[in-house]
């Protein structure tokens, strides 16, 4: 279990870009990446697509998918095979099986938000960041499932119910249980994903697909990754394209990509980064694709451990196991110092201001007018948008739309929106004094304690909730901080050696069509 | 004329001096010349009910009104302000509508840099501050031709910021009394059109094109600096007028590219502003200026007779020519204004705030597009007064009629007959003829050529002024022909044959001799009397003076 926690605890903020050295894989098998075997010819995109499909049939019950789109996926498997033949393959992620929350435009595919308000909407066009991947020979199994637009930390608050962790269901939770209690009913034990990108880090974790897009405005990558035991990357704001993604807050959103391991995620954002014409926001500077070095000597290093994230609330396990990063990264030579954020304390609290003033004004869209639901009352245009967006929306969205429109209202836009924004900026600034103390990575938990069961979980209110679930990964949102990357934390994966989900009780029968390759053994080469 | 009726527009500080001639600027006109001097003088007279009523009382100061505009100008671009779909007027509904201008969801503005430009040159040309640094804002309201549920304008921190526009009225009754009056303009901002809303009350719906939707617009606030509506249509005008000459806007009224609402108050001068109304829907420089001296004359009624005035917006009912209350169904509104999120600040740099090696189109240069700056009305004006001698109103009415001034100088240019007879003839004749017809310059029978022609036909004495009348009227029918050609064909030529001339006269002469009795005992309008004949002799072929000379010398002889 130690692993894993660990895994699901560790988030790394990275200083500065590291050049690239070292080619990126995706896991497969103990040997192989899965874009080796496809080049080699070991399997091809469309068995591997297969593959996928028929372990989101098995796995439907953890409701990781709102769309599996079938058809599509097959079709861009036949011609990713074609590419193969000819040996003309797009790159790594050539006929790669990846899932896109469902919050992100697809071209002719339902793009819910899991809300009813847009049930049914089929957008005419794509989220850059799915179009970059779709260039790039990907194949799209479906989406995701989600907090109703975003909003949440479970992934639990969408119209088409919770999604369900896949560690729930394995053998090493199993164990867990059965160790600790005896009478339980195990249906209703399972532990939920976190939020508000379950579903993506449900499907990347039960094996459904190679590499997810999540998206994180408070921690909605981070979260569900650390709870599902997978990489979650929230690239600083600007690196990746917004455009298609439908916001949340979009002074915040950033599109999060989820792998199984920490060079998948680089490949990924390497794809995904870089300046994207239809959003203003994306850095002006070209971005280079880049690859991982591998990290011998972690001496240079100076790791910062923020002592403002010491909260009481925090569990007495993920703290141990903070502080066994920490003392890895010392007994290997890093420096690690404690450093100070002084405004942590205010961060949740601003963040709900700017967030449902943002929400507030992003959700005014949603008439019924030009897409999406629209009641059946015609009395009158207002009655209509009002009977609409009662329908439309879940009590979560409205209390956020309502709290958002106070704080914009004239006589408290200073008082609140005001001085959230200073606020926002101290916070900023916090990020920006200890980066440029010296401290090249700020080592933090991600969550206060490990997922918990469902029941347990829905005995808060989702703002609650929010609140303390976004604690640890909110701040770093509202404040930019150099370009994150990963180097650091391939070397703390190999030095760790996470253990593997182990899911055979599961899906015995799926094991074999991974060709004896255990499902299991998906580790880095 | 009105500018007696309309003293009590003006009696404030500023214009003590004077009477503001209101209603003295009929030379000013709809730019497609869709109605007559006589028309409008007509709509002056209608207006004088009203302006009966507002005799100061004894002891008391007159009134004073106060007028400020809020202009929104559709900005000439090939697309919209944040979208790539096309501009265009008067296309099928909703066929010029991109994914962001129907609010899709996850679609993000990118600013377009021509807008930016346009607001740049406006702003210059009104000798505007031009901020380097502006900032977009969200300003919600929920309204079907508004798919987003909020409207990116610029609140905070606009493009441009206190500048100036100059223009000229009449004072007193004669043309040649002109002042200048300056008004403030307080803000230029960028912002984003809203799209038309169409009820069919028949089936009590309401239908939405968006072609409009998302269409750059400058808003332009002019300070209340104005006093009465032809004040107001007078500065719209010039403005029209500059903004055609950056080509920054069309600024049509008629086709909405030119809006205008007017903020109006009354009060005492000395004591403070009154409470003021805005009035909206005004699509014409003409109801504006009826609007506005319509609203002042209701305030001061409403308060002389123990009323107050009430903080709301009203619109022009140009059928019955007074302004209405607006149903205003949601009562006070808060625009809930926010930062644009997706938009980072619009950075303007000048030549020496330029950063080395930044992508030229990634950045805007002001002092780059200062030096485009065509030459705007105001130098054209000093230029046509300077360089043809023309009176400063005649240089007025050139601009004042879209085209009139190009169709002159191309008559300038090919002629050899003096500006000041091409000035004469295409504001007399040629822009009389187009108003009588309710014509565009563009729509003119006769050409800049063949009116050069022409008068080059005179300038040589081929003809005489009413042959070059009937030439005129001739070509004005427009068969083809060319001034020669109906010269020889109507035998207009003048009388070139000194001999034959003699003989007409002598025969007059003879044939009057109680017209010379009568010019013998002195009276002098008998030589007018006697050219009458002859010129009736000569079919109008002869030079008044030429017979003036030779019956004098004859009749001394």
């Amino acid at each position: 279990m130690l692993g894993r926690t660990l895994r699901e605890t560790l988030r790394i903020n990275m200083k500065k870009e590291i050049p690239a050295l070292m080619k990126p894989t995706f896991v497969w098998g103990r040997r192989h990446s899965v874009s080796v075997a496809l080049k080699q010819g070991q399997i091809t995109p469309t068995e591997l697509c297969q593959r996928c499909l028929s372990l989101i049939k098995k796995t439907k019950f953890l409701n990781a998918y709102i769309t599996v789109s079938e058809e599509v996926a097959l079709k861009q498997a036949e011609e990713s095979e074609k590419r193969y033949k000819k040996g003309h393959s797009l790159g790594d992620l050539d006929g790669i099986p990846i899932a896109v929350k469902d919050n992100f435009s697809t071209s002719g595919i339902e793009t819910t938000c899991a809300s009813n308000m847009l049930k049914g909407y089929v957008p005419p066009y794509n989220a850059t960041v799915v179009q970059k991947l779709l260039d790039q020979g990907a194949l799209l199994m479906g989406k995701t499932n989600l907090d109703e637009f975003a909003m949440g930390s479970g992934s639990t608050d969408g119209i088409f119910g919770p999604v369900k962790n896949p560690w729930s269901y394995s053998k090493q939770y199993r164990e867990k249980r059965k160790q600790n209690s005896h009478s339980e009913n195990e249906d209703s034990n399972w532990l939920i994903t976190g939020g508000s990108s379950g579903g993506s880090a449900a499907a990347v974790s039960a094996f459904t697909c190679f590499a997810a897009l999540g998206s994180d405005t408070g921690g909605s990558t981070r979260n569900p990754a650390a709870h599902c035991g997978v990489v979650g990357l929230k690239p600083s704001y600007g690196l990746v394209s917004r455009h298609g993604l439908i916001p949340l807050v979009n002074s915040m959103d950033v599109p999060g990509i989820l792998t199984r391991c920490v060079d998948d995620a680089a490949t990924v954002l390497g794809v995904l980064a870089g300046h994207d014409p239809k959003d203003s926001t994306t850095i002006q500077d070209p971005v280079k694709p880049f690859t991982l070095p591998s990290l011998t000597d972690v001496s240079k290093l100076c790791i910062g451990i923020p002592k403002e994230y010491l909260t009481p609330e925090l569990s007495s396990e993920v703290q141990s196991l903070w502080s066994k990063a920490a003392n890895l990264f010392e007994s290997e030579g890093a420096k690690v110092t404690e450093v100070s954020l002084p405004h942590t304390s205010y961060s949740i609290v601003c963040y709900h201001v700017l967030c449902t003033s943002e929400v507030a004004s992003n959700m005014a869209r949603f008439d019924g007018l030009e897409y999406g639901h629209r009641c059946d009352s015609d009395v009158s245009t207002e009655a209509m948008y009002a009977a609409t967006r009662r329908e439309g929306f879940n009590d979560v969205v409205r209390g956020r739309i309502l709290s958002g429109n106070f704080f914009l209202l004239k006589e408290n836009y200073e008082n609140y929106f005001v001085k959230a924004q200073k606020v926002r900026r101290l916070i900023a600034n916090d990020f920006v004094n200890v980066f440029n103390s010296g401290v090249d990575v700020l080592l933090t938990p991600t969550t206060l304690s490990e997922a918990v069961p469902y029941t347990e979980f829905i005995k808060e209110d989702n703002r609650t909730r929010s609140a303390q679930d976004d604690i640890f990964t909110q701040a770093v949102n509202m404040a930019v901080c150099d370009q994150q990357l990963l180097t650091v934390a391939k070397w703390f994966e190999k030095q760790v050696q996470f253990p593997v989900i182990q899911l055979q009780e599961l899906m015995d029968d799926c094991l074999s069509v991974f060709e004896n390759e255990k499902l299991a053994s998906v580790s880095l080469k | 004329m009105a500018a007696p009726m309309l003293r009590w527009c003006c009696p404030g500080r500023r214009f003590a001096f004077a009477r503001v001639g209101c209603g003295s600027c009929q030379r000013r006109g709809p730019p497609t010349g869709s109605t007559s001097n006589g028309k409008r003088g007509q709509s002056s007279v209608a207006q004088q009910p009203h302006i009966t009523a507002q005799k100061p009382r004894k002891g008391e100061p007159e009134w004073a009104a106060v007028v400020g505009l809020e202009i929104h100008a559709q900005i000439a671009s090939n697309s919209k302000l944040f979208s790539g779909s096309q501009v265009c007027f008067a296309a099928p509904p909703n066929s010029l509508v991109s994914f962001f201008d129907a609010s899709l969801p996850g679609t993000l503005p990118v600013l377009n840099r021509r807008c930016v430009e346009a607001a740049v040159m406006t702003g210059l040309a009104l000798d505007c501050h031009i901020n380097r640094k502006s900032l977009f804002d969200r300003k919600h309201y929920f309204y079907a031709d508004l798919p987003a549920g909020y409207q990116i304008t610029q609140q905070r921190l606009p493009i441009a910021v206190n500048g100036s526009l100059a223009y000229s009225v009449y004072v007193g009754r004669k043309p040649s009394q002109m002042v200048t009056r300056t008004v403030r303009v307080k803000q230029i901002q960028l912002e984003q059109d809203s799209g038309k809303s169409l009820h069919d009350g028949l089936r009590s719906q309401t239908l939405i094109d968006l072609n409009r939707a998302g269409i750059g617009l400058l808003e332009l606030v002019l300070e209340p600096d104005m006093s009465c509506g032809e004040e107001a249509a007078t500065a719209v005008r010039e403005l029209q007028l500059i903004l055609q000459a950056l080509g920054t806007s069309q600024a049509n009224m008629a086709e909405g590219q030119l809006r205008v609402d007017a903020n109006i108050s009354v009060h005492r001068p000395g004591e403070p502003l009154g409470i003021r109304t805005e009035v909206k829907n005004l699509n014409s420089a003409r109801f504006l200026a009826k609007a506005i001296d319509y609203e002042i004359q209701r305030q001061i009624n409403e308060l002389e007779n123990g009323g107050e005035i009430l903080n709301e917006t009203r619109s022009f009912d140009f059928k019955l020519g007074c302004t209405v209350p607006m149903r205003d169904k949601e009562g006070k509104q808060d625009y809930r204004f926010m930062p644009e999120p997706n938009l980072p600040p619009l950075l303007l740099y000048d030549s020496g705030s330029l950063p080395s090696g930044a992508d030229p189109q990634q950045v805007i240069n002001i002092d780059q597009l200062r030096e485009r700056l065509p030459e705007l009305p105001r130098v054209t004006r000093q230029r046509l007064v300077q360089q043809y001698g023309m009176l400063p109103e005649h240089s007025c009415v050139l601009l004042n009629e879209v085209g009139l001034l190009e169709f002159f100088q191309n008559v300038v240019k090919e002629t050899r007959a003096e500006p000041k007879k091409v000035t004469s003839w295409v504001l007399n004749t040629f822009l009389g003829f187009l108003k009588q017809q309710n014509l565009a310059v563009s729509e003119s029978p006769v050409t800049p050529s063949a009116l050069a022609e022409l008068l080059d036909l005179l300038d040589r004495k081929a003809i005489s002024a009413p042959a070059a009348k009937q030439v005129f009227e001739e070509l004005w029918r427009n068969e083809g022909k060319t001034p020669a050609q109906i010269v020889a064909e109507k035998k207009l030529e003048l009388l070139q044959d000194p001999e034959a001339l003699e003989q007409l006269c002598r025969s007059t002469l003879e044939a009057h001799p109680d017209v010379v009795m009568d010019l013998k005992r002195g009276n002098p309008r008998a030589i007018n009397k006697l050219i009458g004949l002859v010129r009736k002799a000569t079919l109008g072929r002869a030079d008044p003076t030429a017979i003036k000379e030779v019956l004098e010398r004859q009749l001394s002889s």
